[in-house]
């Protein structure tokens, strides 16, 4: 698993990248209620806003880290969107991307960077 | 802001030893929320008994040679009706500005502590108290003096269990009603209690020495039924219960009648005026307005947030969102804001304009959950 500096991480399976927010996000944001993902047949671009977190308190934008085609969106957080805050890293994923450029994944950090840079 | 400029409460290390998040807030660091998260919070507050720090409040009193005279005194920068206050009752009202707009709001007891007796005891907006007490000072006639009680701490123990948990330390709370107060020994606390609150729950609000404010913290808190509340879910049961929120629902340019708060001024009042913006006032009430303070309903379950565009079906604007999120006891996004008249009205279905998309939303009254304070 690896990480941006606006707190998403992303796992690749062959050319698909699997994209969510980090724990560490998901404890900032407090509990999630709702989340704005984007239509699947997308193009995206490295950094770009796509996605939109809102908890009780605020929105907030959700860049993703990697460029390409969004292949699949996690419906499961419309009817449970809490489950950004009970599983981050796992089940309460975001939507995953056909990577088009796979060198965008070198800039991104290991977890030991990514748990250094929050402190 | 210059975290290092930040105030603090009488209660700021209670809040960081119990893992609260701190934020700014009206140039205090305040908790936003503890370790159970808002959501948790606000549920635990509509059914047992939430207790908030709110010290960051301004307090203050207005003394004088009887109560008639400090009652005229500030009838003349608030639209509510204040002789009729007896000893102990209290009131909301809101000052007001000379085109009618609202300065603040706030409210007003009667004061019935000891060597107070005649006097106005006064609970202002913590972000306006600068402007509030010298507005206040400077309105007032000779021989009335202005006290500031900037070492006395304030806290809200809100829900329906807060009458139980308080009456462990002093039964005669019980028989406090609503919008009264009195003082009282809170197991050797002396303390300034009154029932109300800003939850839309039965509950006290009580004043204390800011040097005693920690002990009755941690006594209150010893008992199971309470737990610590952010300003976050107080921000969200407030939404709920309806309740205006200074700065954002209600401000300098909003007069009393375009938000809906006409059942805070009095007939007597409404027919005399003389008060200052009391020509707004009394050309609304009966001219009406152009714009109303509504409940919004968005039908989906995207909040909308404050500053939101509201527009008609056709695509006009027609209003803005001015307070909106999630109401965990709705279990929904709700909001409030303004409408032009026409389409102030329970059902009206408009569109809230969210992140550049038209979502569905309805118009409705408020409050979102039926308010339940002690009859």
């Amino acid at each position: 698993m690896k990480f941006s500096k606006d707190h998403e991480w992303v796992t690749v399976d062959g050319t698909i990248a699997t994209i969510g927010i980090s724990d560490h996000a998901q404890g900032q944001l407090g509990d999630v209620v709702f989340v704005e993902l984007p239509k699947v047949g997308r193009v995206v671009k490295a950094h770009e806003s796509v996605a939109t977190v809102e908890s009780v308190k605020a929105a907030s934008e959700v860049y993703v880290p990697v460029s390409g085609e969004v292949v699949a969106v996690n419906a499961e957080l419309a009817g449970d969107p809490a489950l950004v805050n009970r599983a981050p890293e796992s089940d309460g994923w975001f939507m995953k991307v056909k990577l088009s450029n796979a060198g965008e994944l070198a800039e991104l950090m290991d977890k030991a960077a990514y748990d250094k840079f929050v402190g | 802001m210059d975290q290092t400029a930040l105030k603090r409460t009488p209660l700021y290390d209670l809040h960081v030893a119990l893992g609260a998040k701190m934020v700014p807030f009206a140039g205090y660091d305040m908790p936003v929320q503890y370790p159970s998260g808002i959501l948790a919070e606000h549920k635990w507050t509509r059914e047992n008994a939430g207790l908030f720090e709110v010290s960051h409040m301004g307090q203050c009193s207005i003394v004088g040679p009887n109560f008639e005279s400090v009652a005229r005194a500030m009838e003349m920068i608030v639209p509510a009706d204040i002789l009729s206050l007896k000893p102990g009752q209290q009131r909301y009202s809101q000052l007001l500005n000379i085109q009618g707009g609202i300065s603040d709001d706030l409210m007003i007891t009667h004061s019935n502590w000891e060597g107070l007796e005649g006097s106005l005891y006064v609970v202002v907006n913590a972000s306006r108290k600068g402007f509030d007490f010298a507005h206040i000072e400077e309105n007032l006639p000779p021989g009335l003096t202005f006290k500031r009680y900037d070492n006395l701490a304030l806290m809200a123990l809100q829900g329906p269990k807060a009458e139980e948990a308080l009456a462990k330390l002093n039964a005669g709370v019980k028989a406090l009603a609503f919008m009264n107060s009195g003082r009282f020994d809170l197991a050797g606390i002396a303390a300034h209690v009154s029932r109300s609150g800003y939850t839309g729950e039965d509950g006290f609000e009580i004043s204390v020495a800011g040097t005693d404010a920690a002990e009755l913290w941690n006594k209150l808190l010893s008992d199971p039924l309470v737990r610590p509340i952010g300003l976050g879910a107080r921000d969200s049961l407030r939404l709920e219960a309806g309740l205006c929120l200074y700065g954002h629902d209600i401000d300098r340019t909003t007069s009393p009648i375009e938000a809906q708060l006409q059942w805070s001024i009095a007939k007597r009042r409404r027919a005399d005026g003389g008060f200052i913006g009391s020509h707004r006032v009394q050309r609304e009430l009966l001219g009406g307005v152009s714009r109303k303070r509504v409940g919004v309903k968005p039908d989906g379950r995207a909040p909308a947030r404050d500053g939101t565009e509201i527009q008609d079906e056709s695509g006009r604007k027609i209003g803005v969102i001015t307070s909106g999120g999630f109401g965990p006891s709705v279990n929904g996004p709700v909001a409030m804001g303004y409408v032009e008249t026409a389409y102030a009205v329970a059902g009206t279905p408009v569109s809230l304009i969210v992140r550049g998309q038209a979502m569905p939303a309805q118009v409705c009254t408020l409050p979102f959950i039926p308010n339940r304070f002690k009859k």
